[in-house]
């Protein structure tokens, strides 16, 4: 690319789109994880401490 | 054929498919980014900033497609009442509302520099915020109401009563004078713009769109067993109020 005026709001829009799709990412992730969590706890205490 | 009504089944089906789904949008996300930053030459007019286009178009197809998934979800859900359909249309919400933030900001700071202004309440900017603000809406509905059969027929209705802006933002640009330019892409005569900007654009669209249906089967696979850890907190909770109805602990209760 070469120097223009308006570079800066390229950068803007690039860096903002790339921080939305990564929180994006992240947010589905993080709640993939606090499921999978969520349900082991839960599993484990209806099976009780003396299930196999 | 594998029933993928069934949600153990479409887990399976989830689980097999991610890794090739996030490859081929890693991949066309690189590919997209090199086109977009390094081989598309700039604009005659607009110079670099309409580099900026690679991320707002997708984006903007993206948040119409989104919403015609979720119409199409909240018809599964009240017409078909397929089992899947109320988790797909919530796990879709978020992911349109992101893309449409996208579309605004990305739009917003093009439009500085060649309108010289962020914002202008023009036909296609304003619905596109109903759009935004519709997304918003339905998260909050979902998140309101406790039971999700009741959430799911109310954001399905919502959802079906919403999806008249979708034309609206789409033909805006034809039905009323405004400054945002008219269909370059999808229009009845083709494209107007040369191959060397339109490339560049339609792998960053695939890219957007593969890494929207991983996010979905991602954010449905959530939802399934964000459902299967309510019933066994239900069940936990039946359990114990069984529990101290055989003590006699809660004056009252009564055996399931």
């Amino acid at each position: 690319m070469t120097e223009t005026p308006h570079i800066g709001f390229v950068v803007a829009a690039y860096a903002l789109a790339g921080a939305t799709l990564i929180g994006m990412i992240a947010a589905v992730f993080a709640d993939y994880r606090a499921q999978l969590r969520a349900l082991r706890r839960l599993e484990g205490a209806r099976a009780g401490p003396l299930a196999p | 054929m594998p029933n993928f009504a069934n949600p153990t089944a479409f887990l399976s089906l989830v689980g097999r498919l991610l890794p090739y789904l996030w490859a081929a949008t890693a991949a066309f996300f690189a590919l997209g980014l090199w086109l977009a930053l390094f081989v598309a030459p700039p604009d005659y007019q607009q110079g670099e900033t309409a580099r900026i286009m690679y991320l707002h178009v997708p984006a903007a197809w993206m948040a119409m497609f989104i919403y015609a998934v979720m119409a199409i979800a909240a018809l599964g859900t009240l017409v078909w009442r397929h089992p899947l359909a109320d988790a797909a249309q919530k796990a879709a919400a978020p992911l349109g509302a992101g893309f449409t933030f996208i579309c605004l900001t990305t739009g917003s700071l093009w439009g500085k520099p060649m309108w010289g202004t962020y914002w202008v309440w023009d036909a296609r900017l304003t619905s596109v915020l109903v759009l935004f603000i519709l997304y918003l809406g339905l998260i909050a509905l979902w998140r309101a109401i406790d039971d999700f059969g009741r959430a799911a027929r109310a954001a399905a209705i919502l959802t079906l009563v919403g999806s008249v802006n979708i034309p609206i933002i789409k033909f805006s640009v034809d039905w009323w004078n405004t400054l945002h330019q008219p269909a370059s892409v999808f229009r009845l005569g083709g494209p107007t713009i040369a191959p060397s900007l339109l490339w560049p654009l339609l792998v960053m669209a695939l890219a957007f769109t593969l890494l929207f249906f991983a996010l979905q089967l991602m954010a449905i696979r959530n939802e399934i067993l964000r459902r299967r850890v309510a019933r066994l907190v239900a069940a936990a909770a039946r359990g114990a109020n069984d529990f101290a109805a055989g003590l006699d602990l809660v004056p009252g209760a009564r055996r399931a």
